[in-house]
């Protein structure tokens, strides 16, 4: 039973650390890409220390090179932080217990990565094993990173040349991919929600960008989940081949 | 709002958001409504910000080919199961070659 245990909790971290040291890594292209939309290198490195959590980064860093917006720009980073609160939610009974600075400490490290990790794992020592190996491997790793990234991109006069303005946009598709794939424990009718939740988030997007200043079109996107939230079941049936064919 | 403001609210509102979790009354977030909305906001706030940053140049829009080029060469290598980091770096060298050659 001990060993057992024991083992449990060596999977998590081993886990913990793989998963940390492969997206720790991508800092750097955090750190490019907020170079390239005209963040200093010390603004990159505050918000991979104090607000990390990277969309929300990412999400900031291109409103800035959009050239301003900044009040709905910060609104969007916050609004794509909203899921982090999720997190501690489901977080929150494996996590609990130490004082109130420990607390504090913890909530830094609930996002994406560590959920996921944490919530692999089969019970409560293992969870906290993952869910602090990668916080740790993670934290260290993406600040890291992102100071080189921002001082090897502040060097280069033209980021464009090495085409690291796609950094950002590719690191959405990344995360949104999953999702949009689906998987065996998904339905296939919310796999089809989530591909016109996608559509449609795109779509409210670009047709807003022309009339309203930049960072608001994204935040109107928000308006497709609620949409597609509110629609009966059987409604989506129809756009399902549909988003099927375009995917 | 100069651009540190940013940096400083993004900062501590991302912090917060996620404390809030921790230490939230749970009534208000286990709300099955609110649940639901906080599982799907991101897929159509990622999806807002691939299509602008993509496609949006200010409050124009615009077919930029060599990004366009890296967001499609980023995708092939999803669909063939390429890690995180070698589908940011497949991405930025499509987009730079494509730039290099003048498409």
């Amino acid at each position: 039973m001990h060993d057992e245990i024991r083992h449990d909790r060596r999977a998590a971290i081993r886990d913990g650390l793989g998963v940390g040291i492969a997206v720790g890594v991508s800092g750097v292209a955090f750190g490019a890409a907020a170079i390239t939309a005209g963040l200093s290198v010390p603004q990159a490195c505050a918000l991979s220390l104090v607000a990390f959590t990277g969309a929300s980064q990412f999400a900031l860093a291109g409103v800035v090179a959009g050239g301003g917006g900044l009040v709905a720009g910060t609104a969007g980073a916050l609004l794509l932080g909203v899921r982090n609160s999720f997190y501690g939610l489901r977080l929150a009974v494996i996590l609990e217990g130490g004082g109130r600075l420990r607390r504090l400490l913890t909530a830094q490290g609930v996002i994406d990565e560590t959920t996921a990790v944490a919530l692999a794992q089969p019970n409560a020592a293992a969870a906290r094993a993952g869910f602090f190996t990668t916080f740790a491997a993670v934290y260290l790793m993406w600040n890291l990173t992102t100071l080189l990234g921002a001082l090897g991109a502040s060097q280069v006069s033209d980021p464009a040349v090495f085409g690291l303005d796609v950094v950002g946009p590719a690191t959405f598709v990344a995360l949104l991919w999953p999702r949009l794939r689906g998987d065996e424990r998904t339905p296939k009718a919310e796999t089809a929600r989530i591909r016109l939740i996608a559509a449609g988030g795109a779509a409210i997007a670009l047709a807003a960008t022309p009339v309203t200043a930049p960072g608001v079109p994204v935040l109107l996107a928000a308006t497709a989940a609620l949409v597609v939230m509110l629609l009966p079941e059987q409604s989506t049936e129809p756009e399902q081949n549909a988003e099927e064919a375009s995917a | 709002m100069s651009v540190w403001w940013a940096v400083a609210v993004t900062c501590v509102g991302c912090y917060l958001l996620k404390l809030s979790g921790l230490a939230a009354p749970r009534r208000v977030l286990e709300h099955p409504g609110v649940r639901r909305f906080a599982a799907l906001v991101p897929v159509a706030l990622l999806a807002a910000l691939i299509a602008v940053q993509t496609f949006g140049h200010g409050q124009q829009l615009h077919l930029d080919g060599a990004r366009t080029a890296g967001l499609a060469a980023a995708v092939l290598a999803l669909l063939f199961r390429a890690p995180f980091l070698a589908v940011l770096v497949i991405a930025a060298v499509v987009t730079a070659l494509t730039r290099y050659f003048g498409m």
